[in-house]
């Protein structure tokens, strides 16, 4: 049973039993649903929650797509191998070759994973009876931001030396002495605690109000198409918008995807490149 | 109900089992996509690549050939040109000798021919003149003998008179054409025309 199919039954049972509670709006507990099974490993507690299994199923799906894309590459292309192709392209030339510069190419790979798996597991937050995203639950979207933050002060590290990528991080070139009292702890704020943060939140935000979005108004016209009076035509109304915020979504899903990744190749160009 | 226990959760702190889960499907899906997928993709870019610079580099090199084919015929027909003209040359320079050669050869036999003539003249003329020698002698003492009334002929030969004359003659001839020719080689011409 989703959660949404909690609150949708809270509501149900609030219009049929005639309390005086009326209209239940969703809570948080949306992001919390029951775990399907859940144990313990080495101290670490294990919930397999429908959001984890949602999250295998969009990866799996993503995987089996794109295995079966590239399976049979041909020079000339089938479909699938043609839309699979265009995704790839689009971070290879778009983010790796042309953001982060002629050393960016290595990193097509992880970028192109990046924003396939984003893809896919924000798409979960529209598709039928799944209807929320794993990225709505913040795990997920820290995990990658700290892979994200892990891998460009590697890469920073690497490719300027440690003394050179710290400095540089502290002190930007350029600054005069009497402003990195105010610049030098922004800066190391900004590289080592804001960036992978915002990064993250703002996939896990967006997806988490985008669905709060879709279960008020879902939730709001049942309640209002089953109350009295001229409310039935405000229900039609709220049904129309959850319709019409679900196109939204599909917006949100694609562009938060892009965003991630773009970014990601944003601070990577900053670690591969010395500052200027 | 999970849902008591979810309002007191801050959505922003993860349980540890999540993160950890996410980390590992992240990881599975980026392995398999990094491993199947992506390198067929390279793989693909690379052969489209190959397949469009490959066309193109088949007509430059069919090009570069017939470039070069042309750069070779036009060589040729310098080279037969040349060598028409140094045959040409040759020919000429040849002809030249030859001509040369022809025109030393005519002037010889000419040299020659004009040389026999005159050798047969003076021959001739020796002849002639050894005739009158003889001839002279004998009248000169007749028609002397007869002035005189008797016959001189034998006195006149023992004393040699009429040759001493005769040579008196040759030798104011000799004075009047110094070239020598006519008795100093007459008698080996005349051998050579008799031959």
């Amino acid at each position: 049973m989703t959660s949404s199919a909690h609150a949708l039954v809270d509501v149900l049972a609030a219009e049929g039993g005639g309390e005086e509670g009326g209209f239940h709006a969703p809570t948080i507990a949306e992001f919390y649903p029951e775990p399907v099974a859940s144990f313990s490993l080495l101290g670490i507690d294990f919930e397999i929650t429908r959001i984890t299994i949602i999250m295998w199923i969009a990866t799996a799906a993503i995987l089996t797509l794109l295995v079966l894309a590239a399976r049979k590459a041909a020079v000339v292309p089938g479909k699938l191998q043609y839309i699979g192709e265009s995704g790839y392209s689009l971070v290879r030339d778009g983010m790796a070759r042309d953001v982060i510069g002629p050393k960016g190419l290595p990193f097509a790979s992880f970028l192109a994973s990046l924003f396939f798996f984003i893809l896919a597991n924000n798409f979960m937050s529209i598709v039928p009876f799944a209807q929320i995203s794993p990225n709505s639950k913040f795990a997920f979207p820290l995990v990658l931001a700290v892979i994200v933050w892990v891998l460009y002060n590697y890469i920073g590290i690497r490719e300027q030396g440690a003394g050179r990528y710290f400095k540089d991080a502290a002190i930007p070139p350029g600054v005069p002495v009497g402003a990195l009292i105010l610049v030098t702890p922004i800066e190391l704020l900004q590289v080592f605690i804001i960036r992978p943060f915002t990064l993250a939140v703002r996939l896990f935000a967006n997806m988490f109000a985008g669905h709060m979005l879709l279960v008020v108004f879902s939730l709001g016209a049942v309640y209002l198409l089953t109350a009295g009076g001229i409310m039935p035509i405000f229900g039609a109304a709220s049904f129309l918008m959850a319709l019409v915020m679900t196109f939204f979504e599909l917006l949100v899903i694609v562009l938060q995807a892009y965003v991630f990744v773009i970014l990601t190749a944003t601070y990577l160009n900053g670690a591969v490149e010395p500052a200027h | 109900m999970s849902n008591l226990a979810a309002e007191s959760v801050n959505p922003l702190l993860p349980p540890v089992g999540e993160i950890i889960i996410g980390t590992i499907t992240f990881a599975i899906a980026f392995f398999v996509l990094a491993r199947f997928v992506w390198p067929r993709f390279e793989q693909v870019f690379r052969a489209r690549r190959e397949a469009i610079e490959g066309g193109i580099e088949r007509a430059e090199t069919m090009q570069a050939e017939a470039q070069a084919a042309l750069e070779q015929y036009r060589a040729q027909l310098a080279e037969a040109r040349t060598e028409a003209a140094q045959i040409r040359d040759q020919a000429r320079a040849e002809g030249q000798q030859i001509l040369e050669e022809l025109r030393a050869q005519a002037q010889e036999e000419s040299a020659r021919i004009i040389a026999r003539g005159e050798e047969q003249l003076a021959a001739s003329r020796q002849q002639v003149v050894n005739q009158l020698r003889g001839e002279i002698g004998a009248l000169a003492v007749d028609l002397a003998g007869r002035v005189v009334g008797e016959s001189l002929e034998d006195q006149a030969r023992r004393s040699g008179t009429v040759d001493r004359f005769l040579d008196q003659l040759d030798g104011m001839a000799a004075g009047a054409s110094p070239d020598g020719r006519g008795g100093a080689t007459g008698s080996s011409v005349y051998a050579q025309g008799d031959r």
